[in-house]
């Protein structure tokens, strides 16, 4: 598994290829939460277009940053998630409380309103 | 019921084994021609059952994990047993969002995953004897 930070404005993409699950997550956590700590991070997008499988492990760590997130009052976004992956985030009822893309310009495009 | 295939899968209670057996499981589960919906149910129930073996059972310490697959006509069932701690409480542990590991960001969702991409999940278990998690799921339109 791969993942790619970069910033746009007060936003974080992070881009994610592979699969997610307990083995991997832990280094997205990591990765994530440097990122947040160092710079002016307000907003996170997840891109999920090339993630074909997420667990409930992987599952915890989105849902732990979008709480760190949260509580710094920025926005999370998640973007073009494959059918497993989108029924693990339905399942949860996390699909009710974030926000789902077709691809990042429209993500940024609502942090920006 | 009689098999038409069986195999069985032995493998220490690493995390990187998780992927390891999602994907033997449903390699084998493909003789029966599933669709990739059914294939991606099987591989998501595993490493949910994998996961908590390695994170519950051993409590991250290494011991083996075994996973027994048969195959019917038209199903599946996938066992993955391991010998740690077992669960004192297992109606609690189904419960959606509960979590033995508060601290460790955990979603509390595994079972609930289990059951909802399965046709059917038995759990048994002995505290300190270790736990056995079976795994059902119904072909729509098998092969054969």
């Amino acid at each position: 598994m791969q993942v790619k930070l970069s910033n746009k404005g007060a936003t974080l993409i992070v881009g994610i290829t592979g699969e997610l699950d307990h083995h991997s997550s832990d280094s997205v956590r990591r990765k994530v939460d440097a990122e947040i700590m160092k710079s002016h991070v307000k907003n996170v997008i997840f891109d999920f277009s090339n993630v074909n499988f997420m667990d409930s492990s992987g599952l915890g760590v989105i849902m732990g940053r979008y709480k760190n997130i949260r509580k710094l009052g920025g926005k999370m976004a998640v973007v073009n998630p494959v059918s497993q992956v989108k029924r693990v985030f339905e399942l949860s009822g996390f699909m009710k409380i974030i926000e789902v893309y077709e691809n990042i310009e429209s993500a940024i495009n609502t942090f920006a309103m | 019921m009689q098999p038409i295939n069986e195999m069985r899968l032995e493998f220490l209670s690493k995390s990187c084994n998780e992927s390891f057996a999602r994907i033997v499981a449903a390699a084998f589960a493909a003789q029966l021609d599933p669709t990739l919906e059914e294939l991606a149910d099987i591989k998501t129930a595993v490493s949910e059952a994998v996961t908590n073996a390695i994170i519950h059972g051993y409590e991250n310490r290494i011991g083996l994990i075994r996973m027994d697959c048969k195959l019917y006509k038209d199903s599946i069932a996938i066992s993955v047993s391991d010998e740690g701690k077992g669960i004192e409480n297992i109606e609690q542990a189904r419960q959606p969002l509960y979590t033995s590991r508060p601290d460790m960001e955990r979603s509390g969702m595994g079972f609930c995953v289990m059951e909802s991409f399965m046709d059917r999940v038995d759990v048994e278990s002995e505290p300190g004897k270790g736990t056995s998690v079976t795994l059902y799921k119904v072909f729509k339109s098998p092969s054969k």
